[in-house]
Order: C-alpha cells, then structure tokens, then sequence
C-alpha cells in the first residue's frame, strides 16, 4: 500500500494538468502552419517576413490587421481568416518566444 | 509499444490504471520526449517533413530513420520553370545530408513489403527494418493499366509524364526544344482527383511562355478529362485567353482512352489527336507500397486516414501523408498540403510515443502558387480545421481564395515560397 501513495498523487497531477491544457503543444503545432512559408520556427530563409523572436503585440497587431483588410497583403489576409483570435493569439506567443538567429534546432 | 514492454515492478498498476494512464506515467518520467523507432518511407514534402519534425519535436527521443530510393529530392512544384527553360534541375534538387543535424537516419533504399502485424519493413538492399510506427508518404504511381497503349516501359520511354520530377522533367525538356517551330505540344489531364491540381494548367501556361518567346508558331493542346479547369479557373481562363490568345487551345471534356505511342497519338472517345510533342499525365493512386501493404482504400486508390493522427484506419501504427491519401472535403494534393499533414502525424505521434492522446483540435492550411510565365504568378489559398462532428478537417468558411490577378509581387513570393518549404523539410 505504501507503494500506490505517491503514484497516485503523480496520477492525480496529470489528471489536473490534463484538465488544464488538452494539448500543451497547441501553439507550436499551430505555429507550424506558418513554416512552409516563413520557416521552421519562423527563422525565414528569406524573401518571407521573418516571425521569429518578433515582438507578441506587433505579430498579433500584424494578423488582425490583416485578417480586417486594414493591411495590404497578396495572400495573408486569405489565410488569416482561417484563424481564431485564440489560435492567432497562441501563435504569435510562439514566435515571439523563439530566438531569431541560430540553427533551426 | 517497445517502451511499454519492460514495466518491471510498476506492471501491476497497468491493468487497474488502464494503458494510456500507465503510459502517461512512463511518458512524465521520460520528459514527455517520447521515445521508440519511428521508420518514414518516401523522403518527399511528406515524409522529409515527418522525419525532421518527429525528431526535433521529440528533442531526438524517438529515433528516425528514413526511407527514400532516390538519392536526393528533386521538387515538382518549380519543375514547370525547368520545362520553360527558366530553371535548371539543379535548382530543384537537394540532398538529403541537411536531415543529418537532427539524428535522422537517412537510407537509400527500396521498400519492398510492409508486415504490419510484426512491424517491420523488407528493403531491397537493407535486409528487414523494425519499426514501433511507420510513417507512409509514397506520392503516388500512375494508373497505366487503363492506358494500354502505354503500358510498357518503350512506349513510356517516348510518351512522358514528367509529373514526378526528376529525369522525366529534363526528358520532357529535350523533347520541347528539339520540337520544331510550329510544332503541337499537347498534354493530357486526367480526372481529378490527381498530384497537384493547378499543376497541368501552369504547365500549359511555362510551355506557351517558352513556344511564345522562342517558337513562336507553335502550339499547346490541352486535353482536359475534367468539365471544366479544376483549379484557379478564372485566372487561368483569362490567362489562356489573353496572354496566350492563339497559342494554348483549352478543350475540356477530353478524356484519354488510350495512347498511339508510335505516332505521339492521344485517342480519346471521338478524336484522335496527334501531337509533336505528347505529354500524358496518368490517372494516379496511392503510391505502389500504400496500395499494396494491405491498407484500406477508397475507391481502390487512396488510402483511408484517421485526421486526428494521419493513422490508417484499418492498421495500428502506420500513419500515411500527402498525395497518396483520400483527402478531406476540398483538400488539394499537393506539396504544400503533404507538408503539412506531415506536421499533423509528427505532433500526433510524438504525444502517442510519450502516452499522451494527440491534439484534439489539428488544423492544416494550403497555399499553391502557380506561374503563369517567367515572373508572373497567382495563388489559391485555404485553410482546414478538425471538426468532431465529422470527424475531417474542414475548410474554414470565409477563409482562403485566390489572387485578383497574375503579379509579379507574388512571383517572387512564389519563389521564395519553394525556398522555405524546401529548408522546412531538409534543412
């Protein structure tokens, strides 16, 4: 019985932490969506805007205003308004979480 | 699962806790890294993009080899402009030692069968590989069996397709330029679903461009099995109309029956159609090794996946990606897409190797920008998002379109796009 004390308070604390978050992964999995174009982790190998280590406001500014029509864009204000605001949100916190420069590790 | 076999004395709580509670304690106590030997077959936007983000995502827990016959990726999207004469191959080939960096195993092999019960591949060359998930991201192969006419490997030699890139793409190359001024180039466009949906009209467009600056007599057929251009049609409409007015000749509803190799003859249900230059792109399926491991099909063609995790699902433990898949309402085959269903297994399973359930809420996005002529481009746009009542990701209304008109903003855009995805999978 000793034994199944503290493996029941690790279970108890997953079960919390599960609760809380259904995938703790979300905004990197969103932010991936960006890579194709913008790079892995947003590390650009150019001729795209760079989002890595972008500030979180100006990243979040940047893709609402698109998403509004406020900011001109070729193709951003198309694949912005497949986002909600709390996907929008979770994905410039990503970026702005990332060191620009460096290998893409 | 292979991490799951040695419990030693924890065994006991399996049973009361359930496995994936069980798993969940395995996975906490290995950081949530996940761990186990993950085999990705088809080193292309899908399974290249698998193989990095499985590793880099498992912070190098879960072991990566990849399986890929060639040598080194050579991209379809861009191969266009090689036919045009606008890029060379070299510019769309890349190796695969960038995957290095990251642990990944990279073996040049051919996959010859897949046992699903007992995990393990059979390679040509490598002998048998274990596996605890394999990952199939085959493209896909042609159906020439319902072309018997170019059912042999002469009359493919002389009748190309050049929809996979690669040597086709600088055979198709010579066979333009040796044409003569004032020459036929027609191509054949089978019924959609198929690689790539924009890709036939944007070859017409690149093999115009070429014939309109340096042959300027000649002319392109398109003989499209489909009512109607399947991708960008406006655009394109325009494009063929205008730019290209007594060049390109669009004929929609054009299916090809079969083939006079000998004579460069496209025989569709009326016509017979015959061309300096024939170009036929096949009806296609998933690739050879999704068709044939036993896998369930739709249609006999594509594979059936589950889009929580890309898992087939009819057999445990093989995710498929990219082309060789039954895509989801509107979801285009294409480069792009496959990169990003990759992402959506790798997240998936990295979760399910560390005894985590996968994300409930995946979401993929599509961008395919397509040239028009040397420098001028148009894309179409979309985004998908996982819906639980039908279990597919589905195109998020309001989302997504196409461009107001070829630019060259977006050809350089178009560029730079194949830039970054080509380093998102390689490097």
């Amino acid at each position: 019985m000793r034994r199944i004390a503290p493996l029941a308070g690790v279970l108890a604390l997953l079960l919390s932490a599960a609760a809380q978050a259904a995938d703790p992964h979300l905004a990197r999995n969103l932010a991936a969506t960006c890579a194709n174009c913008h790079g892995t982790d947003g590390r650009s190998a150019g001729g795209m805007a760079v989002l890595a280590g972008e500030p979180k406001d100006k990243l979040l500014a940047s893709l609402k205003a698109f998403r509004s029509g406020d900011k001109p864009a070729t193709i951003m204000h198309q694949i912005s308004k497949g986002y909600t605001d709390e996907q929008l949100d979770l994905i410039a916190g990503y970026f702005a979480a990332i060191k620009p420069a460096g290998g893409a590790k | 699962m292979s991490q799951h076999t040695d419990f030693g004395r924890r065994g006991f709580i399996q049973g009361a806790l359930g496995v994936s509670a069980m798993a969940a304690l395995y996975g906490c106590a290995g950081a949530g890294k996940g761990k186990g030997h993950v085999v990705v077959v088809g080193g292309g936007f899908g399974g290249a993009t698998a193989a990095k983000y499985i590793s880099m995502w498992s912070n190098g827990g879960i072991k990566v080899t990849l399986v890929e016959r060639n040598a080194a990726f050579v991209s379809c999207p861009i191969s266009n402009l090689v036919l045009a004469g606008e890029k060379q191959l070299s510019d769309i080939t890349i190796g695969y030692e960038g995957l290095a960096k990251y642990g990944i195993k990279v073996v040049q092999d051919e996959v010859l069968a897949v046992d699903a019960d007992k995990r393990v591949i059979r390679l040509a060359k490598g002998g048998d590989l274990a596996y605890d998930r394999l990952v199939l991201s085959p493209g896909v192969d042609f159906m020439y069996d319902t072309l018997p006419g170019l059912n042999s490997a002469a009359a493919q030699q002389d009748i190309l397709h050049a929809w996979k890139a690669g040597p086709q793409t600088v055979a198709l190359r010579r066979q333009l330029e040796a044409m003569p001024d004032g020459g036929v180039y027609a191509l054949t466009i089978p019924k959609a679903p198929y690689r790539c949906p924009p890709g036939p009209y944007e070859r017409a467009c690149m093999v115009a461009h070429y014939f309109k600056t340096k042959k300027p007599k000649s002319k392109v057929l398109v003989l499209d099995a489909n009512e109607e251009i399947v991708s960008k049609k406006g655009l394109f409409t325009k494009v063929f109309n205008e730019q290209y007015k007594g060049i390109i000749e669009y004929r929609p509803q054009s299916e090809l029956r079969d083939v006079d190799a000998k004579n460069r003859t496209a025989i569709l249900e009326f016509d017979k159609v015959k061309a300096d230059v024939l170009n036929v792109v096949p009806a296609q399926r998933a690739g050879d090794i999704a068709a044939r491991s036993g896998l369930k099909l739709v249609n006999g063609r594509w594979v059936e996946i589950d889009w929580l995790t890309m898992g087939s699902t009819s057999t445990p433990n093989i995710h498929v990606l990219g082309d060789a898949i039954f895509p989801a309402p509107t979801m285009p085959k294409s480069g792009h897409m496959a990169n990003q269903h990759a992402k959506l297994a790798a997240a998936a399973i990295v979760n399910l190797q560390a005894g985590l359930p996968p994300s409930d809420a995946p979401l993929v996005m599509n961008t395919c920008y397509s040239f028009v002529d040397a420098k001028n481009v148009i894309h179409v746009a979309s985004v998908h998002a996982y819906d639980p009542a039908t279990k597919l990701v589905q195109p998020v209304k309001g989302a997504g379109g196409v461009s107001a008109a070829p630019n060259e903003l977006e050809g350089q855009f178009g560029l730079a796009w194949a830039k970054n995805i080509w380093a998102d999978m390689l490097t």
